[in-house]
């Protein structure tokens, strides 16, 4: 009996377990097998004259100072906007945590723009950082600056090429918008998190005359361990595979200083025909992705099987 | 010690409504200028309230965006219905049914909520194209479907874990199959979590733009995430529209967000924190 109804239930989900075995697993395996090939034109493409041409194409993409620059610039966004994103919600979390009045209307002011849709908040953002001419007849944010004596701050904020060592200026602007989008989400997620705490800890603290400070860090932070390190993940996850925000908001940039590993994968399949270069791309962008994403679901899926 | 907590509780209000401003710094820029007409459109006057308000900016942006707005719900309705469908029996069988491998084949799933899409975008093109779905919202309709098959399976297999196994015992004992288990406990049951799935399908799909940009090469079958961008690649930008556009675009998920807030952090939260 018990048996009979296990084999019913895998009956009815095996519709999707074949469909992921196929849209996931079969399709990751075919861009595989593209990055190994020629097809870096479109009749070679239709003829599906496939020729195994190893590691050329990753040869090819290392030494590629736009890719090269695509790496850099995932890197610092990842850096930044993770930071920016667990500073500002954890700030944000602890402040809402203490039950004001209103708290709910605040968070909600924080959070509403992670409902947006990327494309709507690149679209904005191009608009407030688009530079104008400066100094003299400036727009958006420098418009503001200049009508508040600060002409000296402004600047061409995603249209510069100036950089800190690997770290392109132009970033900035697009780590602001991403925060923006997201650190409400992360306050939801530490908000969540703290309540979880027991009041009786707190309290037991404040007896022993802790101040809201030493509460903080050392009663709160500690139990947020794993929160921070969710965040940490959902979070880089995303930064990762960046796409419409940075191709909604300002493209690939002069010098490729804005371009994400996502943006050449686009660029090279969908308007250049080189599909082995962009199944490449697409692969490192998986492999990145898995680093972070895999640990993170053995380790799930440990605790559950302890429970 | 009163006094220090009444000047602490100041304190908070001030950053909080400090911070608030700045995050809606960009919505009243958004706003101001979606209600200009496009005479007032000018570089030195955008931070000024409009002194002649109009509509042109919004009646524009319905005419171009109309139909992209129509394609949008009609991708988003069949394919957030499907996805609780699929999602829910799913959900069921992972929670309570099990067989033999079971946690590995549901953790290969989840695998598919994270991967880039980049990754798999190009065979599934050439997919769609073999079976005549290229370039169609029913094509859109079957990604979003396969695609949002780990993320629902995962919502609701929370939430039928949740539910005793004793209630699914004494149904048994009362001689109920698993098809009156999961229609008469299950269903009834998870409505919230059919809340929560349809409002974030809902949001995820509406706000999707890879597939849509990839899929949908036909304007007149874009959804209108890629009509909003398509916008701004026009020659001249006419800001007032455009910022018009992107509040039609954002409106449903907004009004989801607003009248379902509750429901909508549920969801996220579902899909962040596990175990």
């Amino acid at each position: 009996m018990k048996s009979r109804r296990k084999l019913i239930g895998f009956f009815v989900v095996s519709p999707s377990i074949v469909a992921i075995a196929i849209f996931v697993y079969g399709f990751i395996s075919s861009t595989v097998r593209n990055s190994f090939s020629n097809f870096n034109s479109y009749s070679r493409l239709v003829q599906n004259e496939f020729e195994f041409v190893g590691w050329r194409n990753y040869q090819r993409l290392f030494q590629d100072s736009r890719f090269q620059t695509d790496l850099w610039n995932t890197l610092f966004f990842t850096v930044f906007f993770l930071l920016g994103c667990i500073i500002l919600g954890l700030f944000l979390a602890n402040l809402l945590d203490r039950k004001l009045k209103g708290g709910r209307f605040f968070q909600n002011v924080f959070l509403f723009p992670y409902a947006l849709s990327f494309v709507v908040t690149g679209t904005i953002w191009s608009w407030f950082f688009a530079p104008g001419n400066i100094p003299n007849d400036p727009s958006g944010i420098n418009l503001l600056l200049k009508n508040m004596g600060l002409d000296s701050l402004q600047w061409g904020w995603f249209t510069v090429t100036d950089s800190i060592g690997k770290f392109n200026l132009a970033l900035i602007p697009v780590i602001i918008a991403a925060t923006w989008q997201l650190s409400g989400y992360t306050m939801a997620m530490y908000l969540a998190g703290m309540r979880g705490i027991p009041i009786s800890m707190i309290e037991a603290a404040r007896v022993d005359g802790a101040s809201n400070w030493q509460i903080f860090w050392r009663v709160k932070m500690p139990l947020l361990r794993t929160i921070t390190l969710s965040a940490m993940i959902i979070l880089g996850h995303i930064s990762l595979k960046i796409f419409d925000l940075v191709y909604a908001m300002t493209g690939s940039g002069p010098n490729n200083v804005t371009d994400m590993p996502a943006v050449y994968m686009y660029d090279l399949t969908f308007e250049r025909d080189r599909y082995a270069l962009g199944a490449a791309v697409a692969v490192i962008m998986l492999v990145m992705v898995a680093f972070v994403i895999v640990p993170y679901l053995l380790s799930t899926l440990k605790k559950e099987d302890s429970k | 010690m009163r006094q220090t907590k009444r000047w602490n509780a100041t304190i908070s209000y001030v950053v909080l409504i400090l911070l608030a401003f700045l995050f809606m710094v960009p919505v009243y820029m958004i706003l101001v200028t979606s209600f200009k007409p496009l005479s007032e459109i000018s570089m030195s006057n955008m931070w000024n309230l409009p002194s002649s308000p109009s509509l042109e900016g919004f009646v524009n942006a319905f005419q171009k965006l109309g139909p992209n707005l129509k394609n949008s719900f009609l991708l988003v309705i069949p394919a957030t219905l499907l996805s609780c469908i699929i999602g829910s029996i799913n959900g069921f069988i992972f929670a309570k049914i099990r067989f033999k491998g079971s946690n590995i084949v549901f953790l290969l799933i989840l695998f598919g909520m994270f991967i880039p899409y980049q990754s798999i975008l190009f065979p599934l093109i050439r997919f769609l194209q073999q079976i005549g779905l290229y370039g169609k919202i029913g094509g859109l309709i079957m990604a979003h479907v396969v695609y949002g098959i780990p993320i629902t399976t995962l919502i609701f297999r929370n939430y039928y874990t949740e539910v005793p196994d004793e209630m699914i015992e004494a149904a048994n004992i009362d001689g109920a199959n698993m098809f009156k288990v999961y229609t008469n406990i299950m269903f009834p049951l998870s409505l919230p979590g059919f809340v929560v799935v349809i409002i974030w399908q809902f949001t995820n799909i509406w706000n999707e733009f890879l597939f849509a940009v990839t899929i949908t090469s036909d304007p007149t079958k874009q959804p209108i995430t890629v009509a909003l961008v398509n916008l701004a690649g026009s020659q001249v930008v006419e800001w007032n529209m455009q910022m018009a556009g992107a509040i039609v675009a954002a409106l449903p998920t907004l009004l989801v967000y607003i009248f379902l807030g509750k429901y909508f952090i549920q969801g996220l939260m579902a899909g962040s924190v596990k175990g």
